[in-house]
């Protein structure tokens, strides 16, 4: 092991990590919201709304994530005359948007199922409490059922996030030096495969790890009722004196 | 220069890429399926040892799954391409041989979905053999069935009846990720498309016939896992 050569390794590759940080942000919150309309049109009880909806969610969880990209990155390319009259063409020339865009479409599809297992498992006893308060609509939804279906989706949708971290390496092929794309580029300059490996690996755990821990403090604080009440320390005060 | 219809280009004609294609799709499932089973052979030694009262194999085994589970897949396809012609170079200067010794791609390939997979497959088959009853085991324990007779006859039927839905999971992953491997230019469903984008200058539609292609075969497996899920459950009572 060449730890002088580890630390550059090391240096060089943290340059990556707010692409890496910011692909992944970028399109988990494109996602999130897309998701959520996915998942409201599932449970529109419309045929067609659902219908859509279940043939988008099959189509993007039944092929990879490469071939979403490359079909948008390089696939868009044969309708260029189209996409520059439209004023398109500056989106889809960019390797950054592209893959911002394959990813938020890629996540939104799993994202919606899981929601949606959210939303279905809001009791319904709540929603009827809700609706005896007179509350509707947007009301309801937004103080009543948003949260906590929010709260039971939230540890399938926290390895979802986990995800989609690990598949922002992925823009690494359309060009994007994120922290894999640069651990390829050292890995071929180098020929020192495992060094750069331990190195890049290292630093997805540890982010992986510190998004784990904010899930984790998020759940924490969305379940105040699931939780001990603090020990209520016996007071000896003299009241009745 | 006229331009050629889309049936004509991904069709078996002349100007047809339709034999590459489904040549290519039948290398993707090999790499799947060799990746597969590679993987379920690490998912259950690594499950063997999760459960083992040895504390070291255990924490060993739960580094491997967490290890694998938190890194890019690509990640750890570069380091067996590029680490594996390393090291087959290193020992092949050993015996006098001169220069790079490239390792097969397939090779590559199958193996990096191998261990990739087999962190998954280690947990499906830990969450299933904790469903088997202790009872059972009891009872073969009783009749005198020494360990292997025991793991054939009584742990190994039910834990993959129990695991094939996590299986069948397992294995869309694994489907997808074997379009990963293109970038070690196995000539794979995704490689051969984009070899055929690139002559014909047609991107969109051999990645929408790549595409098309991948969900069927995704399609297709879903409905033999369920087949076997059903086929596999077909004694068992349901509670409803």
């Amino acid at each position: 092991m060449d730890f002088a050569f580890m630390r550059d390794t090391f240096l060089q590759l943290m340059t990556g990590v707010p692409l890496t940080l910011n692909l992944a942000f970028t399109s988990v919150a494109f996602g999130a919201v897309f998701a959520m309309l996915l998942a409201l049109m599932r449970m529109s009880n419309v045929r067609v709304l659902d219908g859509i909806a279940r043939t988008y969610v099959f189509v993007f969880r039944g092929t990879p994530l490469l071939v979403q990209i490359f079909l948008i990155y390089y696939g868009l390319g044969q309708f260029r005359p189209v996409l520059q009259e439209w004023g398109l063409w500056s989106f889809f020339r960019e390797p950054y948007w592209c893959a911002v865009l394959a990813l938020t479409l890629n996540t939104a599809a799993y994202a919606s199922e899981i929601f949606r297992g959210g939303l279905q498992a809001v009791p319904h006893q709540q929603v009827e409490a809700a609706r005896a308060c007179g509350m509707s609509g947007f009301l309801l939804f937004r103080r009543i059922i948003f949260p906590i279906a929010l709260r039971q989706a939230l540890p399938a949708y926290g390895s979802e996030i986990i995800l989609m971290v690990k598949a922002t390496s992925l823009a690494s092929i359309i060009t994007m030096m994120e922290i894999t794309g640069l651990a390829a580029k050292l890995i071929s300059q180098t020929f020192r495969a495992v060094e750069v490996f331990i190195v890049a690996g290292a630093i997805y755990l540890v982010l992986n790890f510190v998004i784990t821990r904010i899930i984790m403090a998020v759940e924490w604080w969305l379940s105040p009722h699931l939780r001990r009440p603090p020990a209520i320390e016996p007071k000896l005060e003299a009241a009745h004196v | 220069m006229q331009q050629v219809s889309y049936f004509e280009l991904i069709g078996f004609g002349p100007n047809g890429w339709g034999w590459s294609l489904l040549i290519a799709t039948g290398m993707t499932l090999a790499v799947a399926l060799c990746g597969f089973l590679a993987g379920s052979v690490v998912g259950t030694l690594v499950a063997w040892a999760k459960l083992s009262r040895n504390v070291a194999a255990r924490s060993l085994a739960d580094g491997y799954t967490t290890i694998l589970r938190g890194i890019p897949d690509l990640l750890v396809i570069y380091l067996f391409y590029f680490g594996g012609s390393a090291a087959l170079s290193a020992i092949g200067s050993l015996f006098g041989a001169e220069g790079f010794i490239g390792v097969p791609a397939f090779v590559t390939g199958a193996l990096a979905i191998g261990i990739v997979s087999g962190a998954y497959q280690a947990e499906v088959f830990r969450g299933a053999y904790q469903v088997v009853g202790r009872g059972e085991i009891e009872a073969a324990r009783s009749v005198g069935m020494h360990r292997w007779l025991m793991f054939r006859r009584i742990i190994a039927p039910q834990v993959l009846r129990y695991a094939i839905p996590g299986l069948g999971n397992t294995w869309q992953l694994v489907l997808k990720e074997s379009a990963l491997i293109s970038v070690t230019g196995l000539v794979e469903l995704l490689r051969q498309s984009h070899i055929a984008a690139g002559s014909t200058r047609r991107p969109f539609d051999f990645y929408i016939t790549a595409a098309v292609l991948y969900l069927a075969i995704t399609w297709v497996s879903t409905y033999l896992f369920q087949r076997a899920e059903t086929h596999s459950m077909r004694g068992m009572r349901r509670a409803s």
